[in-house]
Order: C-alpha cells, then sequence, then structure tokens
C-alpha cells in the first residue's frame, strides 16, 4: 500500500539522516527547527484546507514545549519519546478542549478566537513565577531508550528523531487526506451548508481537525524545547503564530510537501537574513515573503501536479 | 394512502424574516409512499417550506414532525440522518470538485454508517451508475464551476439520491433545465427512486410534470396553504386557477 509519494517521503527522511554526521551543531538545530515547524504546518494544513487559519497556533507549539519541561522537570520523565508522546497528549487534548468552542466559529471569529486563547496562555506564562515568568525554565537534555545525550552528539540524535517524526507524521497526515474524511474539509470551505445536507456535520470535522492540529503543534513544541535546551512564553506569543500563518499561506493547500517546503524556506531565509543584515532581517524576511507569495498566490504546494484533471 | 403512516408533518409553521412574514402558519402532512407536488408562485415561501422541514432554517412558530418525532430545531445533519435528502432550486455543489467527486463523497457520507470515513473513498462504486444515468459521465472529471447550469442541476440532484433516502425533497429539479429536458429528467429522478418507494414532495412550476407523477398537491400563496387535496381538485379550484396558475409560466 505503499505510494510513490510516500517513497519519496521516505527517501527525503533518508538522505537528511545521512547527512546528519556531516551537519555542524548550527545546522542541525536549524534543520530541526524547520522541521518541527513543518510539523506544526502540517495541522495548520488540515484546517486551511477546511478554510480556516487560525492566528493562535502559538499556544499549541508553546503548551507542548513548556509540557516536555515540565514532564522532565516535575514527572521526572527523561525519555524524549515519552516526553513527545506526553506533549502531543496535553497539546491535543487542549486542542479538544478548546475546539468545543471554536468548532462553531468560520473566517475572520475563528482566527481572533484562537488568537485570543492563545494571548490568555501568553499572559497566564508570563506571570508564573514557578515557570520562570517571562524567562522561562531550562529543559534538561532528555534521554533515548535510556541513554544519556550531552553535545552534540545529543543535537545529532534529536535531529534524527525529529527527522523520523516529522517522515512519519507528514506520512500520517497524507494518508488521512487520501481517506474520505479527509475530502470533507475542502468540501466545507466550499460550500458547508451543503455538507450538513450530505449528513455530516461540519462542526465535528473542524473540532478534529483543530484537535489534532493542537496535537502536532504540541510534538513540534516539545522537540524545539528539547533541542534548543529552553522554553519561554515567546513559543505563545502571537508573533509565533503569525510565522506559523505565514508558513501555512506561502505552504498553500495542496499537500504536506508545501507545508514542509514552506517551513524550510522561512527557517532558511529567517536564518540568511538574521545573519547578513542584522539589524534589518525583519524587512528581509518580509520581502521574501512578499516575493513568494505574489509568485505563488496558490502557495508552494501548487506546483506539485494535481490528481484532478481540470478542462 | 391516506391511511399510511405520517412520514412529516407540519405543524402551524410560521417563518417571519424580521418584519416580513414569508410563512403564515401552514400546516401539512406527507404520508410514507406519496408523490406531493408543492405550487405556488414566486415568493409564495416554497423554499422557506423545504428550509424549514429539513431544519435548516428554525421555525418562528410551529412544529415539524419526523415519523412523529418532533425534529423542530434540528438541523439538517440530523434530518439527513434520519432518511431525508433534498435538492436545492440553486444547486448546491462545491465548485472545486468534479461531479464524479460529488457523488463519490455522497456516497462516502451515505454510508457512514457502514463503513469507516477513514478508509478510502468508495471510488468506482454506486456513483459510476449514478454518473450513467443522468448522462454525466462525459463532464465526470471536470470540475462543476466549468459545467452548465443545467448538468449542475443533475449533479444537485443526483448528489441527493446518493444517499438512498426514505424522504426526497426537490426543489424546482427542472429550472434552469430546457423545456425538451423537463421530462427525460423527471422520468430519470423517478426511475432512480421507483424501487425503493421512496416518498417524495417537489416544487414545479410545470402542471404538466406535477400531473404525470403527483398523487398529491399543497399550493401555497403569499406564505398560506391555499390548497391540499388530490391533482384533480387542487387544480380545479377556483382560487388555485386564479391566483397560482395564472403566473405558472414564470417559473423561479
Ligand atoms: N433569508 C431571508 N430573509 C428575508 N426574506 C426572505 C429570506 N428567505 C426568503 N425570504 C422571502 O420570503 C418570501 C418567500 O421566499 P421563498 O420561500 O424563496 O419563495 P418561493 O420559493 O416560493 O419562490 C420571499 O418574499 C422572499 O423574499
Ligand atoms: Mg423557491
Amino acid at each position: 500500500m505503499f505510494r510513490r509519494a510516500d517513497l519519496r517521503l521516505a527517501a527525503a527522511g533518508a538522505v537528511l539522516l545521512a547527512a546528519t554526521s556531516l551537519m555542524p551543531g548550527w545546522l542541525l538545530v536549524l534543520a530541526a527547527t524547520a522541521l518541527a515547524k513543518g510539523i506544526v504546518a502540517l495541522g495548520l494544513l488540515l484546517l486551511m484546507r477546511a478554510g480556516l487559519v487560525p492566528f493562535g497556533q502559538a499556544m499549541f507549539y508553546c503548551l507542548g514545549g513548556y509540557a516536555a519541561g515540565l514532564g522532565s522537570l516535575w514527572l521526572g520523565i527523561r525519555d524524549v519519546l515519552l516526553l513527545l508522546l506526553l506533549a502531543g497528549l496535553a497539546a491535543g487534548a487542549a486542542g479538544w478542549v478548546v475546539g468545543l468552542l471554536i468548532r462553531r466559529y468560520r473566517g475572520i471569529f475563528f482566527a481572533m478566537l484562537s488568537m485570543a486563547f492563545s494571548m490568555i496562555l501568553y499572559g497566564v506564562l508570563l506571570k508564573s513565577q514557578d515557570l520562570g515568568s517571562s524567562d522561562g525554565f531550562s529543559v534538561p537534555r532528555p534521554t533515548l531508550l535510556g541513554l544519556t545525550m550531552t553535545g552534540t552528539p545529543a543535537l545529532r540524535i534529536l535531529f534524527a528523531v525529529t527527522v523520523l517524526l516529522t517522515v512519519l507524521l507528514a506520512w500520517g497526515v497524507s494518508a488521512y487526506l487520501r481517506t474520505a474524511m479527509g475530502q470533507i474539509g475542502p468540501a466545507i470551505r466550499q460550500n458547508e451548508v451543503r455538507v450538513s445536507y450530505l449528513g455530516y456535520e461540519p462542526d465535528r470535522l473542524i473540532h478534529r481537525e483543530y484537535a489534532a492540529s493542537g496535537l502536532l503543534a504540541g510534538v513540534a513544541g516539545a522537540l524545539v524545547a528539547m533541542l534548543v535546551g529552553q522554553v519561554d512564553p515567546g513559543m505563545g506569543f502571537w508573533m509565533t503564530s503569525g510565522e506559523f500563518v505565514f508558513i501555512a499561506i506561502l505552504a498553500g493547500t495542496g499537500g504536506i510537501w508545501g507545508s514542509l517546503g514552506a517551513a524550510f524556506i522561512l527557517e532558511a531565509v529567517h536564518a540568511i537574513a538574521f545573519d547578513v543584515a542584522p539589524t534589518y532581517w525583519r524587512l528581509i524576511l518580509g520581502g521574501t515573503l512578499l516575493v513568494m507569495i505574489l509568485r505563488f498566490p496558490a502557495g508552494l504546494s501548487s506546483l506539485a501536479p494535481r490528481r484532478v484533471r481540470r478542462a | 394512502m391516506a391511511d399510511a403512516p405520517a412520514l412529516l408533518e407540519a405543524q402551524g409553521l410560521v417563518m417571519r424574516f424580521g418584519a416580513f412574514t414569508a410563512l403564515r402558519g401552514i400546516s401539512a402532512t406527507i404520508r410514507g409512499g406519496e408523490v406531493v407536488g408543492l405550487i405556488g408562485t414566486n415568493g409564495a415561501g416554497k423554499t422557506t417550506f423545504l428550509n424549514m422541514v429539513t431544519g435548516y432554517l428554525r421555525p418562528t412558530e410551529g412544529r415539524v414532525l419526523l415519523e412523529g418525532r418532533d425534529v423542530t430545531g434540528t438541523g439538517p445533519r440530523e434530518m439527513v440522518g434520519r432518511g431525508l435528502a433534498r435538492s436545492f432550486q440553486v444547486p448546491q455543489l462545491f465548485p472545486e470538485m468534479t461531479a464524479r467527486e460529488h457523488l463519490v463523497l455522497a456516497e462516502a457520507l451515505a454510508d457512514q454508517g457502514q463503513r469507516s470515513l477513514l478508509g478510502p473513498l468508495p471510488e468506482g462504486g454506486r456513483a459510476e451508475a449514478m454518473l450513467a444515468r443522468f448522462g454525466l459521465a462525459a463532464i465526470a472529471d471536470t470540475a462543476v464551476s466549468l459545467v452548465p447550469q443545467g448538468q449542475r442541476k443533475l449533479i444537485d440532484i443526483a448528489m441527493a439520491l446518493m444517499l438512498r433516502p426514505r424522504l426526497l425533497l426537490l426543489d424546482e429539479p427542472t429550472s434552469g433545465v430546457s423545456s425538451a429536458e423537463k421530462g427525460p429528467l423527471m422520468q430519470t429522478v423517478f426511475e432512480a427512486i421507483r424501487a425503493g418507494g421512496v416518498t417524495v414532495l417537489f416544487v414545479e412550476h410545470d402542471m404538466e410534470i406535477v400531473e404525470r407523477y403527483v398523487t398529491r398537491i399543497l399550493a401555497f400563496r403569499d406564505g398560506e396553504l391555499l390548497a391540499d387535496g388530490t391533482p384533480e381538485a387542487v387544480l380545479r379550484d377556483r382560487e388555485v386557477a386564479r391566483s397560482v396558475l395564472r403566473r405558472k409560466e414564470v417559473a423561479t
């Protein structure tokens, strides 16, 4: 049941894994961060297909990061995989709870409500002295199957875990997009009333996909927290959400490659701009994004060949 | 037919849009096996009536009963789950999807009780037969936004039929279809549902078509039920002849 697209995904993962030993530490962190943001973008892809763009997705990214950090500090869980599981479940559960309310909203109301929730979390974290207020706290290096990791080898292992997880989650999302349920989101975007007249409650799908997108963002946040060794409320700030929205729009709704590619491009432009012009990097980043969005109005994923014929 | 159990009951339905009253207390019963024609001039409230009995609009006053159960205020999703399907006066489609994708999705959602939606789409299933039946095979892979209005109407109706409803509501199935194609279209629809013993309510302006298919007629005028009876009785009714049939050529 493996398709050519799945093989491409596996091949891309294999190339990244093979390159691991050649990459310096800074590049490992950069590439792993890009992949993690790609995982966030996979979740946004689900919502974008249903015509929804949340302006507060960083809430789940931040929650995932804090869940991994606190799971380690408070619960004594050190294993990277268990921490990822914990973060995913925590953020997914939070997505489910917020989804109970947000499932009824569309368009700008959906976007702003999501942002409002994220600002509540940001505000709470900023005021929580036990969690380090605005400084956050450092996240201990996790272990992998009982092995302690330190220094650059630790980064290599975390990068490899990130690659494998990205491939696995991207495969999962692309498999979901091929199911019958995966077609309901685009149908909702195009004609929600008709979807309910076909016997499916649009709110229900949006609730599920919102929770799933929360889970994905949570896993991504946990990966970055363990990679950087630090969490702070900035992970949940609206600027982080804005970056995710940028990635999502740049990606388009055509499939997983647009999402992963957009995350990589944004992270790369970000790094280069910051390196070349430390004062004006925002200008360069913004300009580049503007050009790309003008050049590919339907997103990067519109470059991929489509299965449906258009007359 | 008169002693068959009531499938759909409207009890004193009132619909106000702000200060404007579109329906002024409509009560009607549709029994299992009936084919009911709903007639009335443009603006009489026919579409509003369908919107209310399918749960899309919540009545300002009155109740809707489906098989004796009060379903007032539930949404279309629940009504469809209980065996209802409808088509629309203005086709309600997914502009970027093809005709085949419409019917395949409708099939997947129709079978969601039996087959998980997390499986693949039921491609090559009943949808193919439905495409052939409605003569849509040639445009099956074209995005519907590029398909002519008449065929969009067919896709809209075919989607409703894919749900295998027990109660089918059609809102002006032949509007926007050329007069030569009206007859064959209705024939196709009734062939598709004949085997299942489906109960039908359809809005129609063409009295020839109404007379050919219906067992009963409901005539609306200005949000009121003007007449309810056999085709012979209703079409011979003076008031109906004067205020409904006089403008029968105005199809909206
Ligand atoms: N959503 C609405 N808001 C305000 N007025 C409406 C709305 N829907 C229908 N109407 C009005 O209600 C009346 C009945 O409309 P409709 O049910 O569409 O008539 P028909 O289908 O018999 O032509 C019309 O005067 C129409 O303008
Ligand atoms: Mg109408």
